[in-house]
């Protein structure tokens, strides 16, 4: 049965690792169906994860919250990557800026702005210390109980339920909404949708703001799950894999997840491997780039073939011919 | 006017200037609320920069990598390409010179070449897999970089790992001395600074930047498929292999680049966990330069100076370093969203009454 029980916790780890990304992912493609490029998945994550830990923190040692701590600063950590997109959908929407220029821009103003900030709040501090009190496993009942499976699959992290639950939002809102409708005809053909009065610029601006509040939930949950605390490295990549997921997903909500998944097995491997010795056989640094290689695969049509949204990365001006 | 400081004022140039002056500013106003006084911090990260010859020297070697991927991401926006794949292409460039200077034994005139030519090539190679990839398959230059810039990050952690590690360390063996960029000479001219050979091929580099865009029929072509591709189609440019060629010569600056921190300042090659960001710089450079050869140049020295220098910043007026990237990352804002800026622009001179 021992290799029952490792098969167990594989698809526990792998659910922990994926749901950082069905965030991101998430994230990543409410922006690009709108017709926004997005890739400041990472400095979004950042931003949210730093969000988390520093509420989180502040509220446990100063307010003296307990089990309470890490929701606030999850819900914190929403608000604020809501805000800090807000600069890329006003450069991408409103001035037509370059989306990929700015979403380097806000890459880079996130590593910078969250480490700045943490060591002025902290004394000099770069990372901040562990936190006392962080999302706990639950555990749904009788399910859970089921040997093997139940572990596996019905004893995780809350925000691994939200995530899940997220993902069949997303593909509801998507296909059958009005909404849905719109932002996917914004992201396709803007003139068309312009022309039977959407607004274009506001579908966009509050498309990129949702997707910063996604992508900040999914740092948020690394921070107050796998890391407990906020360093340099917390977010190291996540929000890259995130795009390579959503890509290799074809920018559609259940596929995406199943590429979450798929990336987190990668990601869980990884640690069991180290475990049982397979290292020696399957360098580690390979396993490191698999979504990357297979991201480049499928885009170059080798392994199916994904075709981007019509309008992604123009921006639109109204009127123009 | 003469027609040179017309150019000066025009507002092509004038965006980055105002671009740079806004980060600063808003900069500025960042340490008021955290209770700093941004003249200090400024005043001590210049100090740092320009100080004593140490310091001036080792602010050359910062500016020195910038330079190299400032060209490589300007040589191909010239094409119309987006590279954001300098990073990968400066680690390839780096391991492949690393490999060059631990393996191969020969007289200097010789390693010191091949070490280069290596870069160049894994460089160059590196980026053209993108260029192949636009022209044959039609994928969008942005996200193979991405995903290539991580490929080379553990690409290279793997080659340094098998073929170069120095035991017990997290990084290759030593290059040999015959392969280095770095002269006792030049580094005793700046109180033992790393200041290193690499800022005269930088500024080689510049100069053939210059002359294969604006003075060869190649560069011509260049330039006409980034003005537009269908156009230049039309008038028999092969547009598709444009974009291999641009890419190979892109990624050879940056894998250049590379070559020159190993054989220069470090003379080893670490074992990554994180980009060292020469890559993610070379975009800013560009940006602020225009992506002309003398706007490259003197975009890296801001860069090198503003990077270096931030370290002084620390020590002079208690402001966490990470300030800096903040006030980078500002720049590359607001240059990209030059609408706002000649927003602010216009409405500057209409106030002075200028007429346009």
């Amino acid at each position: 049965m021992a290799v029952l029980q490792v098969a167990s916790d594989l698809i526990q780890t792998t659910i922990v690792f994926a749901t950082a990304l069905v965030f991101a992912m998430l994230g990543g493609l409410i922006s690009e169906r709108s017709g926004v490029v997005n890739i400041a998945l990472e400095g979004m994550m950042m931003v949210g994860a730093f969000t988390a830990a520093i509420v989180t923190y502040f509220l446990e040692t100063n307010a003296g919250l307990g089990g309470s701590a890490p929701w606030i600063g999850f819900v914190c950590a929403i608000a604020a990557g809501a805000v800090f997109a807000l600069p890329h959908a006003a450069a991408s929407v409103t001035f037509r800026a370059d989306q990929v220029v700015s979403g380097v821009a806000l890459n880079l103003l996130a590593a910078g702005a969250t480490i700045y900030l943490c060591k002025m709040l902290l004394n000099g501090a770069a990372q901040t210390p562990t936190l006392k009190h962080v999302f706990s496993k639950w555990a749904v009942p009788a399910l859970s109980d089921i040997p093997y499976l139940g572990p596996a699959l019905f004893v995780a992290y809350p925000t691994s339920y939200i995530a899940f639950l997220l993902v069949a939002v997303m593909a509801f809102v998507l296909y059958k909404t009005p909404a849905g409708l719109r932002l996917r005809a914004v992201g396709e053909h803007p003139k068309a949708a312009d022309s039977v009065a959407i607004n274009v610029y506001r579908v966009r601006y509050a498309a990129v703001m949702i997707s910063g509040a996604l992508a900040a939930m999914g740092g948020a949950t690394i921070a107050l799950t796998t890391t407990s605390n906020f360093s340099h490295n917390t977010i190291s990549g996540q929000g890259f894999i995130a795009l390579a997921a959503l890509i290799f997903g074809k920018w559609r909500p259940v596929a995406g997840m199943f590429a979450a998944l798929f990336f987190g097995i990668a990601s869980a491997l990884k640690s069991v491997f180290q475990v049982y010795g397979i290292t020696n056989y399957i360098p580690v640094d390979f396993i490191y780039m698999f979504p990357y290689i297979l991201t480049v695969l499928v885009l170059a049509g080798f392994v199916g073939r994904a075709v981007a949204p019509g309008a992604v990365g123009k921006p639109y001006r109204k009127g123009e011919r | 006017m003469t027609g040179f400081v017309k150019r000066l004022f025009s507002e092509s140039t004038l965006i980055p200037v105002v671009s740079i002056l806004i980060g600063l500013i808003l900069g500025a106003v960042i340490m008021l609320a955290g209770h700093y006084n941004p003249f200090l911090a400024y005043g001590s990260l210049f100090a740092k920069a320009f100080g004593d010859m140490y310091n001036f020297g080792e602010t050359i070697r910062q500016i020195t990598p910038y330079i190299f991927t400032g060209l490589a991401v300007a040589f191909a926006f010239r094409t119309g390409l987006f590279n954001i794949g300098a990073e990968g292409q400066f680690i390839m460039g780096a391991v492949a010179a690393a490999c060059v200077g631990v393996l191969l034994d020969a007289p200097w005139f010789l390693h010191v070449p091949l070490a280069l030519a290596a870069s160049a090539l894994a460089g160059g190679l590196w980026g053209s897999i993108v260029g192949y990839l636009k022209a044959a398959r039609g994928v969008h230059e942005v996200i193979t970089t991405i995903m290539l810039n991580w490929i080379a990050l553990h690409a290279a952690n793997y080659i340094v790992r098998t073929a170069l590690l120095e035991k017990g360390m997290a990084r290759s063996k030593y290059i040999q001395e015959s392969a280095w960029l770095s002269s006792p000479g030049l580094s005793e001219l700046f109180d033992h600074a790393r200041i290193h050979y690499g800022v005269l091929i930088a500024l080689a580099l510049s100069v053939l930047f210059y002359y294969v865009l604006w003075k060869t029929r190649q560069g011509y072509e260049l330039r006409a498929v980034g003005f537009n591709p269908d156009a230049s189609e039309y008038a028999g440019i092969n547009v598709k292999s444009t974009f291999v060629k641009t890419m190979f010569i892109s990624g050879l600056f940056a894998g250049v680049g590379g070559a020159c921190e190993v054989m220069g300042v470090f003379h080893y090659q670490t074992i990554n966990a994180a980009f060292p960001g020469y890559g993610l710089m070379g975009i800013a450079v560009a940006l602020i330069g225009r992506n002309t050869a003398v706007g490259v140049v003197l975009g890296a020295v801001l860069i090198g100076v503003l990077t270096y220098g931030a370290s002084g910043m620390k020590f002079g007026a208690g402001v966490p370093e990470e300030l800096i990237h903040v006030v980078i990352a500002l720049v590359i804002f607001f240059v990209a969203a030059g609408g706002m800026v000649e927003l602010l622009i216009r409405r500057f001179r209409k106030k002075n009454g200028t007429v346009h």
